[in-house]
């Protein structure tokens, strides 16, 4: 435990063993529903219907319901693919990257960022299959022997795309869930209503903690986090080549792959903050989640936040340095063109914003930090709209000019993904034990044999 | 009901991680070999103590990948190039545009081996197991410690077995019914 200051404990209290499943099963094995909850729970369902409500609306009606037009052919649809597959990034990032370097502080926040990124990579993978104009024939992507005899078009970014979301979807099903096993045994056991022992030991799989099966767990962790986080940039990149390999100016450029990663990151972190602070404060968590991890967390939004001013910089720089003059105009064109408000209000929320974060202060105060992760998550959702729209809406030729304005279906959609995502966070914290019990006892030996 | 008939084994209770791995040494030192110990966390050093660890998942996620990478390489090479050569502006298929998917699904194949590697080897899911007949052993995901000798141990013998359990200091000994 060399990583951990004396004079802070990642585990402070007297806690023991029994105590930890006590509190975290607690949360989830009560018969009493906390008013908050139920309160969210209704205003998110109310947005998920609208999500998928307008979804269906979609599909009756066709994409011409949304702002879309012909220069500006991509708009929130896929605005908001990038943005929640950033958010996805970051959960399995957060957890296999702390497991592989051995952060202690990582065990009581890898849980929900795990779960988050299973949500979030679910919202995302549905938008590309949206923006498409017949979308039951989605499946075309797979490589199946069909009658049409076609296959993908494998030099397709979009086709990569496909293969990458998948195998990250299932991999973070599978890390999430290996994790989540020893907690429903633990759920299961202290379980005293019938129907929970029920599911929670079906759920468990029959997991009684024979040692060896300890010992597949974690060796099957490693590996998995091993292979999470190449998989992880992979991903991501592939989401940057969607863009980079596409002649327009302003996409087709060489550094997309790394900086949509570092986008990727930063958003992703920023959203594990702002539901961190949630949960602490509405769970009483702060002896599990301490300000330590906060800390910890806006340290890396803001390395994260540098990388990607640096990105900024670079795109300017490129352009000029190009001397193309189409990737110059679409730089100005940003800056001042009529989506500059868009352009200035991420510059503030994505680069000005997380610089308060060298403070130790500000690190150390949950409500500041909350809006400051508020401000990053819109500004990172500005940031792909303004990437996505002002490359498309004036390239080569100006007698193809355009502008997109958002339609209100434009807007229900992406405010009720929001809502799926939280209502799918809600049924989460109130049904799955939001903290592993089994990496908080692993802690407690730890300290015990420590002091 | 005679313990010695249909019992599965002895089950010692023990209240801390150092002393089941304590009574888990003496146990494997002792000659027992159907022994296993159960506790709600990993414990460092036990599996060595019982020479039970699995060394095969990283050549399950090995054998897993080689056959999601060279598969998917190999889907797509015979079908950009035999079963339907696809020449766009005078760009024949060449083998880096293929690396993307062949990566994806390299690391998607360990991955479904690792994952059914690690339940299938410990033969979960698996509902029932005899010590779960034991009335204390819910407390193995919680706060318990627990060492359980066979009774198919060669060396099993039921009184021997139970003053040897004893004598390492458990909370309890009791017999698992089969």
């Amino acid at each position: 435990m060399s990583s951990v200051a004396p004079d802070e404990a990642v585990l402070p209290g007297a806690h023991t063993y029994d105590s930890i499943s006590e509190k975290i099963c607690g949360i989830v094995l009560t018969a009493r529903t906390a008013r908050w909850w139920v309160i969210s729970f209704a205003a998110c369902s109310v947005l998920t219907l609208i999500f998928f409500g307008s979804i269906g609306y979609l599909f009756y009606k066709g994409v011409g319901i949304w702002g879309l037009n012909v220069p500006v052919v991509w708009a929130f649809d896929i605005t908001n693919y990038v943005w929640w597959i950033a958010i996805a990034m970051s959960g399995t990032f957060i957890s296999a990257a702390l497991h592989l370097t051995r952060q202690p502080w990582g065990a009581s926040i890898s849980r929900f960022a795990e779960a988050m990124t299973v949500f979030a990579l679910a919202i995302a993978g549905m938008f590309p299959i949206l923006h498409l104009g017949r979308p039951w024939f989605f499946y075309w992507l797979t490589p199946y022997p069909n009658m049409m005899s076609l296959w993908p078009q494998w030099r397709s970014p979009l086709v990569w795309d496909f293969f990458a979301i998948l195998a990250y979807l299932l991999l973070s099903l599978m890390f999430w869930y290996l994790g989540l096993i020893p907690d429903f045994a633990t759920l299961r056991d202290r379980a005293r209503a019938r129907g929970a022992q029920v599911i929670y030991g079906l759920l468990a799989l029959g997991w009684r903690g024979e040692a060896r099966h300890w010992q597949r767990r974690q060796s099957a962790q490693l590996l998995l986090a091993g292979l999470a986080v190449p998989l992880v940039v992979s991903v991501h990149s592939v989401v940057g080549l969607d863009f980079a390999t596409g002649n327009t100016p302003g996409w087709h450029s060489t550094i997309f792959p790394p900086f949509f990663v570092a986008g990727a990151m930063f958003s992703g972190f920023a959203m594990a903050m702002t539901i961190v602070i949630l949960l602490r404060r509405a769970f009483d968590l702060g002896e599990f989640i301490t300000d330590r991890h906060l800390d910890n967390l806006a340290k890396l939004i803001l390395a994260m936040g540098l990388v990607l001013a640096y990105s900024y910089v670079m795109e300017i720089f490129m352009a000029w340095y190009s001397a193309d003059r189409y990737e110059i105009y679409t730089a100005l064109n940003r800056m001042r063109g009529p989506y500059a408000p868009v352009y200035w209000a991420l510059i503030f929320c994505v680069v000005i914003v997380p610089q308060a974060l060298w403070s130790r202060r500000v690190r150390r105060a949950p409500w500041v930090l909350f809006g400051i992760s508020i401000l990053i998550n819109v500004g990172m959702w500005l940031e792909r709209f303004m990437l996505i729209v002002t490359s498309e809406h004036r390239d080569f030729l100006p007698s193809a000019w355009g502008m997109f304005y958002p339609t209100v279906w434009d807007w229900a959609i992406l405010i009720g993904s929001i809502g799926f995502f939280g209502w799918l966070l809600l049924l989460f914290v109130r049904f799955v034990p939001l903290i592993s019990m089994a990496e908080m006892r692993e802690l407690l030996t730890h300290q015990r044999g420590a002091s | 009901m005679n313990p010695t008939i249909a019992a599965y084994g002895l089950l010692a209770e023990f209240a801390g991680p150092a002393a089941l791995l304590d009574a888990a040494k003496a146990a494997h030192g002792a000659g027992y070999r159907r022994l296993e110990a159960y506790s709600p966390m990993p414990i460092e050093g036990l599996v060595e103590a019982l020479e039970s660890a699995d060394g095969r998942l990283p050549r399950l996620a090995l054998i897993g990948a080689i056959i999601g990478g060279a598969g998917t390489f190999a889907l797509q090479w015979f079908s950009a190039t035999a079963d339907y050569p696809f020449n766009v502006g005078g760009r024949t298929p060449a083998w880096p545009g293929l690396i993307p998917s062949t990566f994806e699904m390299t690391v998607l194949g360990a991955v479904l081996a690792i994952f059914f590697g690690a339940l299938l080897r410990s033969r979960l899911p698996r509902l029932y197991h005899p010590v779960f007949n034991d009335a204390g052993f819910a407390a193995a995901s919680s706060d318990r410690f627990f060492l359980c000798i066979e009774a198919a141990d060669p060396q099993f013998d039921a009184q021997r077995t139970r003053d040897f359990l004893e004598h390492l200091q458990p909370l309890r000994v009791s017999v698992v019914e089969s």
